[in-house]
């Protein structure tokens, strides 16, 4: 059976691969063999393939905005579930499984069933420090990880209006750790700024068309939603986690909550969590010491990404206690950052560059956190062993992570600020 | 064979692809995961996804939980306590969050398991089984501590999950429950059928969906 239409099918190697030294054949033998095994299909099947160290490659989720693949009202699928990231452009874009794969690849469809919509609205003006990372993180200490499930979200409001395409590919890549498949945008200036002019966006006569067309996509005024949360972006402050699920998040001036009503599994699942990560309920996350941070992931491996926490790390110097992994979500982001100036004032501030690729995101290559070690991280999940088996991990937002990275300890960036 | 498809109308294809043994009744024990929340990173780590075919990832499921880094058994994990045994898992809240590496199906499967219980599950990992011959069951709360209560008294307890008449019942009390399943994937699992050949089958009408 051959692939239906490999023209609009992309691929790149990105969970497995290595971060340092990509122009020499991948160590690992299982994941020399994946990689491998991925290009001969896609030579054998005609797939366009941005293969390790070509200017094409980096983390999925990062290069298709970045090329203009990712377009407003396509419709986008991804053995991942970060899928949910292209939903920043007002795509209906979510993550599958292999069987899944198999399917569209075999006929350009895929049943689902029909989700229920949710909406979320976050109005006003977010706090100095905050970020589109904390939004979401804020959303889902809210709503649970559960709590979007069975859901699309649409995010709405003028403190997401207001996001750059980056934070919004940040905060709708997090909405399937709500539960929800999917969530969207709605495409606006904003998102047609960015699309212009990349590689496989429209030109000339087919861009106005497709601006026309893109300008459509939105909810009417008087649309009716099965569930629907609004919050005020005053509320928001740097976000933390202090347990082994994103849902477990707080402000970073505040205390781990109390066992204070739990019963049952709920106790004994939240006990077992803290217990991993060596916490103790009541006690404050600021001041407490830190062992790796994790710059990247298709959660936060963007330029303005790399622009924020190196801005916040200019004039400062890494911590000796911190080992720190910065790792690009793309080859044309590692090239924007050097072609930024933004490599000489990292490595003035104690950091070093790796090369794109999912990374200790989820720990599939050799970038691993070691056992017991705390990781403030950037990414996406705080799982236990997510990062490495044992590893326990703290999500956070660039400026957190850089403000972590410089004091060696769980830092309100907003005091460096 | 005719039957009501899931989204759209004109089913004309026939199915015939066996990936995975057909579903009937089973009769069975469970093993109890009383934990909220098990994400697929806890089912199977990423570490474990080099492969490159399905099979044998049931030796490496819930690695980190039920095995200690020397590779012995941890003793309290309840998949190394003998007493527990049978073909239906019985998980806590949220089970299958996370990740949607289907890996965490095959796992379950492979290590035996064809049936998975909870009040609730993660959206992907519940069509990951559904595509994979595991038949994920959704009780109620209460029921759900039912079935935790009658393992706890006696771990030989028997449990009937019966497809065709969506009923899950506890053997000892007699007490049931009926469960819910899109009647084409019911009709997949109860025959091993996947969802190509029939989208296969759709061709001219993709093509013509795709004409501008």
């Amino acid at each position: 059976m051959k692939v239906l239409r490999p023209e609009k099918t992309t691929a790149t190697p990105d969970h497995n691969v290595p971060t340092i030294n990509q122009h020499l054949s991948i160590i690992d033998e299982l994941s020399r063999h994946q990689v491998e095994m991925l290009k001969m299909n896609c030579i054998e099947h005609d797939i366009i393939y941005h293969g390790l160290g070509s200017e094409g490659h980096g983390v999925v989720h990062i290069i298709g905005p970045e090329m203009g693949l990712t377009q407003p009202g396509m419709t986008i699928v991804c053995g991942d579930s970060h899928t949910s990231t292209h939903g920043a452009f007002g795509a209906i874009a979510f993550g599958i499984g292999t069987s899944e794969v198999e399917m569209v690849l075999a006929s350009q469809c895929i049943m689902q069933p029909k989700p229920k919509k949710m909406r979320i609205t976050i109005n006003g003006k977010l706090n100095k420090g905050v970020t589109a990372k904390d939004i979401a993180l804020y959303i889902i200490s809210k709503i649970s990880t559960s709590g979007g499930t069975g859901h699309f979200i649409e995010y709405a409001g003028s403190a997401i209006t207001s996001l750059s395409m980056e934070g919004r590919m940040t905060l709708c890549n997090l909405s399937i750790e709500s539960g929800a498949r999917g969530g969207m945008i709605a495409p606006d200036e904003t998102t047609f700024n960015y699309i212009k002019g990349r590689e496989f966006a429209p030109a000339g006569i087919e861009w106005d068309k497709a601006v026309e067309r893109w300008k459509a996509l939105k909810s009417e005024e008087n649309a009716v939603f099965d569930t629907e949360y609004i919050y005020d972006a005053a509320d928001i402050e740097p976000m933390i986690t202090y347990g082994t699920n994103p849902g477990m998040g707080i402000g970073i001036s505040q205390t781990i909550p109390t066992t204070n009503g739990m019963l049952g599994s709920d106790k004994s699942t939240y006990e077992k969590s803290l217990n991993y990560m060596g916490y103790a309920p009541g006690e404050k996350m600021t001041g407490k010491k830190i062992d790796f941070v994790f710059l990247g992931s298709c959660t936060n491996g963007r330029i303005e990404d790399f622009r924020q926490f190196t801005a916040f790390v200019k004039g400062k110097k890494k911590a000796d206690n911190v080992t720190a992994w910065l790792v690009p979500g793309s080859k044309q982001v590692e090239n924007q950052i050097r072609e930024e100036g933004l490599v000489e004032i990292l490595e003035e501030a104690g950091f070093e560059l790796r090369q794109p690729g999912c990374s200790a995101c989820l720990a599939m290559n050799d970038d691993k956190i070691p056992e017991g070690k705390y990781s403030v991280s950037t990414s996406n999940r705080n799982f236990e062993g997510r990062q490495g088996p044992g590893a326990r991990t703290l999500l956070a937002s660039p400026l957190t992570a850089a403000a972590a990275a410089v004091t060696g300890i769980i830092t309100d960036p907003r005091d460096l600020l | 064979m005719l039957l009501t498809p899931p989204l759209r109308g004109g089913w004309v294809g026939l199915l015939n692809k066996m990936a995975y043994d057909k579903f009937s009744t089973i009769t069975s024990p469970a093993v109890p995961l009383e934990i909220e929340n098990v994400d697929t990173d806890q089912i199977i780590p990423a570490r474990f996804l080099k492969a490159v075919e399905r099979k044998g990832f049931g030796d490496n499921l819930f690695r980190d939980w039920r095995y200690n880094k020397d590779g012995s058994h941890k003793a309290d994990f309840p998949l190394n306590n003998k007493k527990y045994s049978g073909k239906i898992l019985v998980g806590a809240k949220n089970f299958g969050s996370g990740s949607s590496r289907e890996h965490a199906a095959w796992a379950i499967y492979d290590y035996g398991f064809r049936v998975v219980v909870s009040s609730f599950f993660a959206d992907i990992f519940k069509g990951n089984a559904l595509n994979n011959g595991l038949l994920p069951v959704v009780v109620t709360p209460e029921f759900l501590q039912k079935i935790f209560d009658a393992i706890e008294k006696d771990a030989n307890t028997e449990f009937e999950v019966n497809l065709e008449q969506q009923k899950f019942t506890i053997k000892a009390t007699g007490e049931s429950i009926d469960f819910e399943i899109n009647p084409y994937k019911k009709h997949c699992l109860q025959n091993g059928l996947d969802d190509i050949d029939y989208l296969v089958e759709m061709k001219s009408k993709i093509t013509e969906f795709e004409a501008p």
